[in-house]
């Protein structure tokens, strides 16, 4: 058993507000659930249909001012993959990439095994910036966030494995 | 196949112009290829955003900005390729009903910058699929005189919009943008806030 306590959504909601999130899109996935699940109730959510869309949305309300996040899940990566190398990556249009770690450890449904296992080493190809996400280590984990994305400004990962921060009950 | 719009076509340089002379303060995004260096070329303006590459993410951008800037009209001129890739947006704009959105698709029913190869525009009416989806208003035009009237009613009225200009499959002779993708980022961002 941990002792380390599962993240509220709204308190991690509340941390991405604090270093200054305030547009919020992607595609569901159900690691993700309680986060999105709090920031529809908060009216914050744009969902889009597919992660290239979310990317582009996210890139759009760059250009307008807001700071953007876009939820996914990692096999959705694949689908935004050319919008983060030919938009965001030249253009220098930050984002931040808050990414689901599906078939983390090979512990998950087979069509998630392949990307759980290649995942980072693709983000370090592409040379987006990442990090895993932990209880212990998240007020660090969004401070290494925000400074990255206003330095470098580049897309940034935040990889989430299951149990981080609180989901929906099923 | 000979459509009913042939021989009153114009080319996708000659109605973009026709256009770019009615824009104001409207914030512009052009989608990668040839309508990009076109635009440029014709009517360059810093509330211009000219994408090189991610074809198809063209609609998707002009939606993030409407609603990040619910006060500024935002143009998107896209072409039939960079629809058809990414006809999922037809569905996302429809939902989110930005009034502040003008959709403009450029359709010569081919992939024109990299050789003319054909698209399934000249089979599947994208203005239909609009319609369907549920755009507010949605107009398909081709003669110049028209293209000039329901661009200028969309400029005045609430959207989302959706103008089809089907045009030839001339090229302008335009060069590359000049300025770097993120030299383009800081000038647009500039204009806008």
């Amino acid at each position: 058993m941990s002792s380390i306590t599962v993240l509220e959504a709204d308190d991690f909601v509340k941390g991405l507000q604090g270093i200054g999130f305030d547009f919020f899109t992607g595609v569901p996935d159900t690691i993700l659930g309680g986060i999105i699940a709090h920031l529809t109730e908060e009216r914050l959510y744009t969902p889009a249909v597919r992660e290239d869309e979310a990317v582009a949305m996210a890139a759009g309300a760059y250009l307008g001012g807001k700071i953007p996040a876009v939820l996914m899940q990692n096999s959705g990566l694949g689908n935004a993959l050319n919008v983060l190398a030919s938009l965001n990556l030249i253009y220098q249009i930050p984002c931040l990439l808050l990414v689901s770690w599906r078939g983390f450890e090979g512990k998950d449904a087979p069509e998630h095994l392949v990307m759980g296992e290649t995942m980072t080493t693709l983000l370090d190809t592409v040379r987006i910036p990442h990090r895993t996400l932990s209880q212990k280590t998240i007020v660090d984990d969004l401070k290494w966030t925000a400074t990255t994305i206003m330095e470098k400004r580049v897309p940034v990962a935040l990889l989430l494995k299951k149990g981080i921060v609180k989901t929906i009950q099923p | 196949m000979i459509g009913p719009e042939e021989g009153v076509m114009q080319s996708r340089a000659q109605a973009m112009a026709a256009m770019l002379e009615l824009m104001t303060d409207q914030l512009l995004i052009v989608c990668n290829g040839f309508p990009s260096r076109e635009a440029c070329k014709l009517r360059d303006r810093a509330q211009n955003f000219y994408m090189i590459g991610s074809m198809g993410a063209t609609a998707g951008i002009g939606l993030g900005l409407a609603l990040a800037q619910p006060d500024k009209t935002v143009v998107v001129f896209d072409g039939d390729g960079n629809v058809l890739m990414s006809l999922g947006t037809l569905a996302t704009i429809s939902a989110l009903r930005p009034k502040n959105l003008i959709h403009v698709v450029f359709d010569n029913e081919v992939y024109g910058t990299t050789g003319n190869q054909p698209t399934y525009s000249r089979v599947v009416g994208l203005d239909k699929m609009a319609k369907a989806a549920g755009y507010k208003n949605v107009e398909r035009v081709w003669e110049r005189e028209d293209i000039v009237y329901e661009f200028k009613a969309m400029l005045g009225d609430d959207g989302p919009s959706f103008l089809l200009v089907k045009v030839n499959e001339q090229l302008e002779d335009a060069d590359r943008i000049a300025l770097s993708p993120a030299e383009l980022t800081k000038r647009f961002k500039g204009s806008v806030t």
